[in-house]
């Protein structure tokens, strides 16, 4: 796996890249001591797996998370166990580290990362290229055809999504992971662990929701600035 | 009482590879001083946050000299910071100079 490191201390970077080339798996291609510069080598290159330090100045690991449109699997590595809750957030994070970081913990922590689904860092389709217009979802055995456009969100329900379009809703028996994946990330959006609402629908935001026709959705903080990122802001 | 340091993880993490072994001790004896003196300067500016930032990136060598109840007082004095308070002050410092004294011997 083609990894980099990101952290502000020469010395965990010293760490973890004697730790990256003992284990055959991994290959360090570059290492940083901030976000930004790595967030301009990430725009240009790919990469499989980040190790990245939380606390940096100015920027922190969460932030660059945030700025990355998709993010590669991510470790991350810190002092402090009390991120670990805001970790669940995301799901391109895989493992979380804390320092000093032994060798066995290490090798587990990239295990994981090697068996996670290749689908975390899948590249979202776009609207028209990749996947047509439409999806298809299994009801009672049989396909029904959903256009994209006519999305108004999709609701995690237990082991069910509730799709909601302008016509009707359908119950489907799938994953909020799966459905995220086949729909085009230029219209949707996931706001939420529970939501992805069609961001041409928004009629208004306030605060931590937004309204889409009747509903009002729960924005997560980790998610919102991606949202506004969206938004065409005058 | 000035606390005693081990070097188990620093061995364990360079498995027999002096040269790596002396490497990171060559990065801690240069970041140490860099990171303490801008704990100093923040401790100056007066902004507890900020010194809590710094506090909590020197953890990191702390427990790489395997400084445990150092440790535990930087943890604190951490928390202490966060709600800004300055208590355990004097003893953090202490490890800090202790630190130092340290590294000059190794």
């Amino acid at each position: 796996m083609k990894s980099i490191i990101i952290d502000d201390e020469k010395m965990a970077r010293a760490i973890i890249g004697q730790l990256i080339s003992a284990n055959k798996n991994l290959n360090l291609v570059s290492e940083f001591s901030n976000a930004i510069e790595a967030i301009k080598f990430l725009n240009q290159n790919k990469v499989d797996l980040i190790f990245l330090d939380i606390h940096m100045p100015n920027f922190t690991g969460f932030d660059l998370i945030q700025t990355l449109k998709n993010p590669p699997k991510v470790i991350l590595i810190t002092s402090d166990k009390n991120f670990a809750l805001d970790a669940f957030e995301y799901e391109c994070i895989v493992d979380y580290i804390v320092k000093p970081i032994t060798p066995e913990r290490f090798n587990k922590a990239v295990q994981k990362a090697m068996s996670v689904s290749s689908s975390n860092g899948v590249t979202k389709k776009s609207t028209e290229n990749e996947t047509g217009k439409e999806l298809y979802v299994n009801i009672d055995r049989r396909l029904i055809k959903i256009n994209f456009e006519s999305i108004k969100l999709v609701e995690a329900k237990g082991d069910y999504i509730l799709i909601k379009t302008e016509g009707k809703n359908y119950t489907v028996h799938s994953t909020m992971k799966k459905i995220e994946e086949k729909l085009p990330d230029d219209l949707f959006l996931k706001i939420h662990r529970s939501y992805i609402i069609n961001t041409k629908k928004i009629i208004d935001i306030e605060d931590n929701s937004v309204l889409i026709d009747n509903d009002v959705i729960p924005v997560s903080r980790s998610n919102r600035p991606e949202l506004i990122k969206r938004l065409n802001l005058l | 009482m000035k606390e005693n340091h081990n070097l188990a993880y620093l061995k364990e993490l360079s498995d027999g590879d002096e040269v790596f072994e002396k490497k990171l001790l060559d990065i801690l004896k240069a970041e140490l001083p860099e990171e303490i003196e801008e704990y100093q300067n923040k401790i100056r500016s007066n902004s507890l946050s900020l010194v809590a930032e710094n506090v909590h990136k020197l953890k990191h060598k702390i427990s790489i000299l395997g400084l445990e109840k150092s440790y535990e007082i930087a943890s604190n004095y951490e928390k202490n910071l966060k709600l800004d308070n300055l208590d355990l002050q004097i003893e953090f410092e202490k490890v800090l100079n202790n630190m130092v004294e340290i590294l000059k011997k190794i």
